[in-house]
């Protein structure tokens, strides 16, 4: 198991927004989190990355707890954001933003491999490297910022919301570059509204709402759920 | 003089000035660039930079302007001036920040600002109760060497402090665009939580924007002492706003922009004092600071893309 949350329980102030939420995430698999607005899927992202502390519970990333860890200690350890709306550093260059991902291991041998590697998956991404990430577009950026979190030789990738924002051409590419990350040796944790193509490369999914774990299976058997059709999918037509 | 000469005397004097108010609006750059606070203990840093350069030069043996010293004794002398300042200016720099500011890092509203001002206060008080109202006069070892051009008189005091100003200002500009910590900073000033979650310590790089911004306040203070001959306490008050005025006029976070604008300050300042009158400088420049906080908000280089998200 990479990554498990076991009974976790997060509140802002009063508001109690996780209540005793399990994920558990194997080595190698793609997870996708559903959710409609104020769920907490992206209380789920900001308690993985060190960002929110739970009230009660454990995360366990490789089999260590790491919830009391700060969260420079996590990304050390192996965990790297795609962030909600791509958030590159934007009056920073391409390649420094590709360098920003590789903080917190030194410059060597490998961190030129690195960058070759993620040139190699977005040719794009070397064509754009002495530019301002900021005068990128959506899906450009979007590219730089998973690029960004490979710079980090994560084990586990946590993407908040990748096609938000993105024309639909780019949210094909984005998807397919998950996949081949993943067939890579990567585990991807995440947070989706575009559930049918989430569900379409996902191995397994949880469904999220108002805080608890309401459904969970492999991608397949959500699929096929009418309850996710209708609420996610789209499927169940409006009847007069 | 001739009217030309005049000019090329005033540009040599403003230019001068212009690389101190440079070194010291960009402390206040950094330290807004990454907290948006406007840190007015940075005055009295200034001033507490300018005292210890002088105790510094006095210990080492110097008396007013008695002593002259040249080739290495004077090198050295300046080096460990210029060390003492800077390294003692950083030092409480960290401290205004671990102990003033962080407590009060999650409070929203002006807090923060006002805190500094009452930091100010005290650094300030602690400099007259301890060594009192008068004018000091400060020790200055430079040789009487002068340089004519075209008339204009150009001192080996104000080359001096023109090389110094820029290897400190290349220094910190080199230190932020290509050492690894200087692009944490710029990181952090644009978005500084998806710098901690590149595993940035952003606690860290507010320290080290604080030590660096307020070792160049202290190289600024010394400096000060070495072109007018002398120091006293209310001198942060003055120049901190000036200063202050350059890093708004050349766009606030921005770090050329307070080189721009620190230079332009110390233009303005003395062609206006030569052209205008003197007691008329402090109304031209702050009403720069206030036409550009009304027509120009974001300064001369100011930043284009949004700070934050």
């Amino acid at each position: 198991m990479l990554l498990e949350f076991r009974d976790i329980d997060t509140h802002y102030g009063d508001l109690h927004v996780l209540k005793q939420v399990n994920y558990s995430i194997e080595k190698g698999e793609i997870v996708c989190l559903l959710g409609g607005n104020a769920s907490g899927k992206s209380t789920t992202m900001k308690t993985i990355m060190g960002v929110v502390r739970p009230t009660r519970g454990s995360v366990v990333f490789d089999g260590q707890p790491i919830e009391r860890l700060a969260t420079s200690e996590r990304v050390r350890r192996g965990i790297a954001p795609v962030l909600e709306a791509r958030r590159l550093f934007p009056r920073m260059t391409v390649y420094e933003n590709l360098e920003m991902g590789a903080f917190l291991r030194e410059h060597g041998p490998d961190f030129e491999e690195d960058i070759e590697r993620v040139y190699a998956l977005f040719p794009r991404v070397k064509e754009r490297r002495g530019q301002l990430a900021g005068t990128l577009s959506g899906g450009e950026q979007q590219m730089v910022a998973i690029g960004r979190a490979l710079m980090a030789r994560p084990r586990l990738i946590c993407m908040d919301e990748p096609s938000m924002g993105l024309a639909p051409i780019f949210v094909e590419q984005t998807f397919e570059v998950i996949q081949e990350i993943n067939r890579q040796g990567t585990t991807i944790f995440m947070v989706e509204q575009n559930a049918s193509m989430a569900l379409s490369i996902a191995n397994r999914a949880y469904v999220l709402q108002t805080g608890q774990v309401v459904l969970s299976g492999t991608a397949k058997e959500l699929r096929e759920n009418p309850l996710i059709r209708e609420a996610y999918l789209g499927e169940m037509q409006v009847v007069h | 003089m001739s009217p030309t000469t005049v000019f090329l005397q005033q540009v040599i004097n403003g230019l001068s000035l212009g690389g101190m108010y440079a070194l010291l609006a960009l402390g206040f750059t950094l330290i807004y660039g990454i907290l948006e606070l406007i840190n007015f203990a940075h005055f009295s840093v200034f001033l507490w930079g300018s005292f210890i350069g002088m105790w510094t030069l006095e210990a080492l043996g110097l008396n007013g302007q008695n002593v002259i010293l040249t080739g290495l004794p004077l090198i050295g002398v300046l080096l460990a001036a210029f060390l003492a300042s800077m390294v003692f200016c950083g030092v409480l720099g960290v401290v205004i920040e671990r102990f003033s500011l962080r407590p009060l890092r999650n409070v929203t509203g002006p807090m923060a600002m006002i805190t500094t001002i009452g930091v100010s206060y005290i650094l300030f008080n602690i400099i007259l109760l301890g060594a009192g109202a008068d004018t000091k006069n400060f020790p200055n070892p430079l040789p009487e060497i002068q340089f004519h051009i075209d008339g204009a008189v150009l001192d080996l005091r104000i080359v001096l402090i023109w090389i110094i100003s820029a290897v400190l200002m290349v220094g910190l500009w080199l230190f932020v665009q290509r050492s690894r910590m200087g692009k944490a900073m710029r990181a952090t000033a644009q978005d500084a939580d998806a710098a901690r979650m590149m595993g940035v310590e952003v606690d860290r790089v507010i320290l080290i924007a604080f030590f660096a911004g307020s070792a160049l306040a202290g190289a600024a203070g010394l400096i000060f002492g070495l072109y007018y001959n002398f120091t006293s306490y209310i001198i942060g008050y003055t120049a901190g706003l000036r200063a202050f005025t350059a890093a708004v006029l050349g766009g606030i976070g921005n770090v050329p922009g307070a080189m721009v604008g620190g230079l332009l300050i110390g233009l303005i300042e003395s062609l206006g004092g030569q052209y205008i009158a003197v007691k008329w400088t402090d109304v031209i420049i702050f009403s720069i600071l206030v036409l550009v906080l009304v027509f120009r908000p974001t300064g001369l280089l100011g930043t284009l893309a949004p700070s934050k998200s």
